[in-house]
């Protein structure tokens, strides 16, 4: 089974591909894959009916969670999985010829229809609550996106969203309801659940809240209101999602769970009033419609209000004609809709006031409809009859445990079918007849017939309609194998067939026919009393008007709380921690007992330096001094880390810091020197409480977290475990690579992600590529020209300089340092495992070095130093880093884990080679990568941008985002 | 852990610098606070690992002697972290300055409108408003399948930017 869902997806993913190489005759191979599920479930069809063959199959998924890919057949998932693939099958042939050929919305369409067969096929074998729950929201998104179409047209998109706004609804709170009866029967399988549903006030709880899924979903009042509007969509979705299959998913999960949940309190009022109300209202609103496919979707709110009172009444007459019923009710609306779809592409109309006299003109098309309505309206020797009739005998013999609710249902089916019959006689008479108030052979256009694949699917549904009305005894052991579950509370259960002899039954179809064709025949007089007594309100404006309510809210709210101000809003999530967690500090928590002055007077001396230059900061107005005083707060950190025992911590912060300083002057330079104060004094005070008190509240915080602290540190064990599993003997940088590399694997991620942001911001248009070079004509031409400085002996592009910009100096130390620094830092990248060191320190070096090149010798320079696009480098080191954890993987051991590879070489002698030290290159590529990435940006690309006074001409309608 | 007054000064006081500057609207003092906050928080995470100790390399020094690896390593890939910011938010800034010649945190224009904003005109127009033939299917039992329906709202929301109005009109498939 699990084979045919796949199956499904992977034409799914075909589909495009094969629409664009056969244009819509790609429907037809599609149209295979639900055939070849039907073909197989009639294999298991003796199987499963011949006395409880379930085929099941379980494939583990997230074992962690207990949830399992668990599929199961057995007769009630048989008969709707049947529906499901045939008339999956038949749409997808009819979509064939329906869709125009040159369409480009086909792809797309074939695509998600199919996916939807394949989530469909899936919600019916589902034997486990959250898998259920997966493939029910699978099947309300492909709606969304079916009814939405292109997304061109507004009506559609507003059809769309309501459908999947109140279908989502419902299944959230479906999901809510499944886990409540998971937990209380203590298992999430769907079979055992129904077996053993527990008891107490959870449960009521849950199956409510599973009702109000089904309910939204197979549109029950007062949810009906999507679905009308969901015709929208094409044709073959409303015949397929919207009558055949998707909308049938409440009717199933309400089945399913019926033999389990029909005696929970609160079950039978929920089902049989919405489905008797649906009935009524779905049926009254069809008898106004003008619409032929509008009158269908109000046919099929009122039939899915049947078929909600049959499966959900809870006894085994009533389920057994639940599921003829429901058999029924695909085979003949499918057949109409398509049917409306074949007159709607043959004429462009579908309003039955400007339609006429197509009996006459397409007379196939017309025994095909009349058919299909006869089975609607419930006339022998058709299925819709057998079912309709084996309904009413079991309401009359008392097939609810209530008598008198029996009575009220019946009654209620008993007009529901009235109306049925009434809109049916509407519905033929509107499409197929001859009106002579309408000039003949309205619509103007010509009615070209259509073809017979076209006409294949419609025909096959009706006749099987047909024949299965006098076949019906057949189909019994397809409904009894699920009725059997349910009790039985008449004395004699009812066999299904056409003919019962004289009964009571036979006497109320008799009533509803005859109601029907007076409805029919006093539609005048009908219609203005619907006239007089329409309702003012409606569920639809409810519906928007929530929304509206909801959008004002939104609108409210963000107005008042946004006032725009960044300043105010970070202040306002400050002021909160202070108030919050710092209550707390201040009453709750347990002050420090005992304070230690300093580890060593170096670190107050140190830690003066610093307090000095953050203060300093606050006040200097001129931003370069501004940010140097902040790198001496930088440096003073190392010297810090230094002091307690972090040399590799100290290594990196300074070499960080030099960079950033560069980086800095690089930007800075562009900017004005000073930089304005922009804030009143009181402003000024308000920031400064603020501040002081959130530096008191960060200062004591850590304090008392340290003076309370019992735990045993995490990293006790780090010293065994980075030699004996790390092989190294550095062990924050084993902590870094091995330990805990998933972190630095996130990490550096991130620098990825920073170093293209930056990219992405100076480069206006096109942030990928290699550092600009020189053309080597033009390096040559300036070679000659720079007569006054000294010639290329140093540098290789510092001639492009302008020979005030250029020092010897400079370029003599960039000349004899340059490669014994990017010596230095493949040192300290091999050596990093086991002395100070590492990728992370490694690069920031060779960073440095690219730093001096672009300094001494201009844009050029940089691109001649690393003639390498920064984004290779970056990818490079992601891959890297990123395949290391995979190999470990493949090798059998867990993702990122280290091996250890010693041998012994015959030149080097004894040679040890961590696999994570590739970890460390990738690392070390990504820093360098970062450090290049932001040269060529910040660097070299400003100097462009001077240099050719390159203004910032955007085309006509490009937006640069500021 | 006996945690130290040197290290609980020198961490307060660089919040509290980064603090006040990080509220400024200059983005390059926002910039400064943020480094600022970077160092106070690496301090602090240093600190959580206890009394200074030895460089945490086997070989140099024994277990029990050494300082905490852990708050090492955390702050280690933090630093370049921060680095890596930086060199966004600057970025971000010569952005600022090169397109309009500033570099400050202004007003959201986009805040200040949905404040101004009256409710009414919430992205979802209400069928209401919409004449009785162009209303959803429930409404007035007829389809909305018009483009003038279309046109008419692209005209009324004209000025408004929504994805919902910019869409080229459709074209009605020939049938």
């Amino acid at each position: 089974m699990l084979a045919l869902l796949l199956l499904h997806l992977v034409a799914a993913v075909l589909a495009p591909v094969l629409v664009r190489c056969w244009g819509r005759n790609a429907f037809l191979a599609l149209a295979l894959v639900p055939a070849a599920s039907l073909g197989w479930i009639l294999t298991r069809l003796t199987g499963v009916t011949g006395g409880g063959g379930e085929v099941t199959e379980t494939v583990p998924w997230v074992p962690a969670l207990d949830l399992s890919i668990a599929l199961r057949l057995d007769s009630l998932a048989l008969v709707f999985a049947l529906l499901v693939t045939g008339v999956g099958a038949l749409v997808l042939l009819y979509c064939a010829r329906y869709v125009e050929p040159d369409d480009e919305g086909n792809a797309r369409f074939a695509g998600i229809l199919t996916a939807f067969a394949g989530s469909m096929l899936g919600l019916v074998l589902a034997d486990h609550l959250l898998l259920l729950y997966v493939f029910w929201e699978l099947t309300t998104v492909f709606s969304y996106l079916l009814i939405g179409g292109s997304g061109s047209k507004l009506p559609a998109r507003r059809a769309a969203g309501q459908a999947l706004i109140l279908t989502t609804a419902g299944g959230l709170a479906m999901l809510v309801g499944l886990i409540m009866l998971g937990e209380t029967s203590g298992s999430y399988l769907l079979s055992e659940v129904v077996a053993r549903p527990g008891t107490g006030p959870l449960l009521i709880a849950g199956t409510m809240l599973v009702l109000a899924g089904a309910v939204t979903k197979s549109a029950m009042i007062p949810f009906h209101f999507w679905l009308p509007a969901a015709m929208e969509a094409p044709t073959p979705v409303s015949a397929y999602l919207h009558a055949a299959a998707m909308v049938k998913a409440g009717i199933y999960l309400v089945a399913r769970l019926a033999p389990g949940f029909a005696d929970v309190p609160g079950w039978r009022p929920v089902v049989l009033g919405l489905g008797v109300a649906t009935m009524l209202v779905g049926g009254y609103r069809a008898l106004r419609q003008y619409d032929l496919k509008l009158l269908l979707a109000f046919g099929t709110v009122s039939q899915l209000g049947f078929l909600m009172v049959l499966v959900g009444g809870g006894s085994r007459e009533l389920a057994a004609a639940g599921l003829a019923m429901t058999l029924a009710h695909a085979l003949f609306k499918s057949t109409l809709f398509l049917t409306v779809g074949v007159i709607d592409h043959a004429t462009g109309v579908r309003d039955l006031r400007r339609l006429s006299g197509l009996g006459r003109r397409l007379p196939v098309l017309a025994v095909i409809g009349t058919l299909a309505a006869a089975s609607m309206a419930g006339l022998p020797p058709l299925l819709g009859f057998v079912g309709k009739e084996a309904a009413f005998t079991a309401l009359w013999d008392g097939g609810l445990p209530d008598r008198t609710a029996a009575v009220v249902v019946l009654v209620g089916l008993v007009l529901g079918s009235v109306l049925t019959a009434g809109y049916t006689a509407r519905f033929l008479w509107g499409a197929f007849a001859r009106r002579p108030g309408s000039a003949d052979g309205e619509p103007a256009e010509p009615v070209h017939a259509p073809g017979a694949l076209f006409l294949a699917a419609p025909a096959t549904l009706a006749l099987l309609g047909l024949l299965a009305g006098p076949a019906s005894p057949l189909l019994e052991p397809l409904v009894t194998g699920y009725a059997e579950t349910l009790p039985l509370l008449v004395p004699e259960a009812e066999k299904l067939a056409l003919w019962h002899g004289w009964q009571p039954a036979l006497l109320l179809s008799a009533v509803t026919v005859a109601g029907g064709a007076a409805l029919f025949a006093l539609r005048a007089p009908v219609y203005r009393l619907q006239r007089r007594f329409a309702l003012g309100a409606s569920a639809d404006e409810g519906y928007w008007n929530t929304l509206q309510t909801l959008d004002r809210l939104a609108v409210l709210v963000t107005g008042t709380t946004q006032r725009g101000s960044l300043p105010a809003y970070l202040g306002t999530i400050l002021v909160v921690v202070l108030a919050l967690p710092g209550a707390v500090l201040l009453f709750r928590a347990p002050w420090p007992g005992q304070w230690r002055a300093w580890d060593t007077p170096a670190q107050a001396m140190v830690g003066a330096v610093v307090l000095i230059a953050a203060l300093l900061a606050l006040r200097i107005r001129q931003r370069l001094s501004a940010v140097l005083v902040v790198g001496v707060t930088g440096y003073g950190l190392a010297v810090l880390f230094a002091l307690q025992g972090a040399p590799d911590l100290a290594l990196t912060q300074f070499l960080v810091e030099t960079l950033t300083l560069v980086v800095f002057v690089l930007v800075l330079r562009k900017l004005p020197k000073d930089i304005t104060e922009r804030h009143r004094p009181r402003e000024r005070a308000v920031r400064g409480v603020i501040a002081v008190a959130v530096g008191g509240f960060m200062a004591c915080a850590g304090a008392v977290a340290m003076s309370v602290r019992t735990a045993t540190p995490v990293s006790v064990a780090y010293p065994e475990a980075a030699y004996d599993f790390g092989g190294g003997q550095n062990i924050v940088n084993v902590t870094l690579v091995d330990i805990r590399a998933w972190d630095t694997l996130g990490e550096v991620s991130l620098l990825v992600v920073a170093a293209t942001g930056v990219a992405s911001l100076v480069f206006l248009r096109r942030r990928t590529g290699v550092v600009e070079r020189m053309d080597p004509v033009q390096l040559a031409r300036e070679d000659r020209r720079a007569d006054r400085a000294p010639r290329r002996q140093w540098l290789a592009a510092s001639v492009a300089l302008a020979p005030e910009r250029r020092s010897v100096i400079l370029e003599v130390v960039t000349r004899i340092l340059f490669h014994t620094i990017v010596v230095f830092s493949l040192f300290l990248l091999f050596s990093g495992h086991n002395e100070p060191g590492g990728g992370f320190a490694g690069g920031l070096v060779a960073g440095l070095a690219l730093v001096l090149r672009y300094l001494a010798g201009g844009r050029y320079e940089l691109g001649e130093a690393a003639p390498v696009d920064p984004g290779l480098l970056l990818g490079l080191g992601l891959l890297l880093a990123g395949s290391t954890g995979v190999v470990g993987l493949t090798l059998g051991a867990q993702v990122l884990q280290t091996a250890i590879l010693e041998t012994t070489l015959p030149v080097l002698g004894d040679v040890k080679l961590v696999t994570s030290l590739f970890f460390d290159v990738g690392v070390y590529l990504i820093v360098v990568g970062l450090v290049l990435d932001i040269l060529r940006s910040l660097g070299a690309e400003l100097d462009r941008q001077v240099d050719e006074e390159d203004p910032i001409d955007a085309a006509p309608g490009e937006v640069i985002v500021r | 852990m006996t945690p130290t007054v040197v290290l609980s000064v020198i961490i307060g006081v660089l919040y509290a610098a980064g603090v006040y500057l990080l509220l400024d609207r200059s983005l390059t003092r926002v910039l400064l606070g943020f480094l600022l906050l970077g160092n106070a928080t690496n301090l602090l995470l240093l600190s959580t690992g206890g009394a200074s100790g030895l460089a945490p390399i086997l070989g140099y020094a024994e277990p029990d002697e050494m300082g905490d690896p852990l708050p090492q390593a955390l702050i280690l890939t933090a630093i370049v972290i921060t680095f890596g910011i930086a060199a966004f938010l600057l970025a971000i800034i010569y952005r600022s300055w090169r397109l309009v010649r500033q570099e400050v945190i202004e007003v959201d224009e986009e805040d200040r409108r949905v404040a101004r904003r009256s409710g009414t005109d919430a992205d979802e127009i209400d069928p209401d408003d919409l004449a009785p033939e162009d209303r959803p299917a429930m409404h007035a039992d007829t389809f909305a399948a018009d483009n003038e329906v279309e046109r008419r709202l692209a005209q009324q929301y004209s000025g408004m930017a929504s994805d919902d109005i910019d869409l080229p009109p459709t074209q009605r498939r020939k049938r």
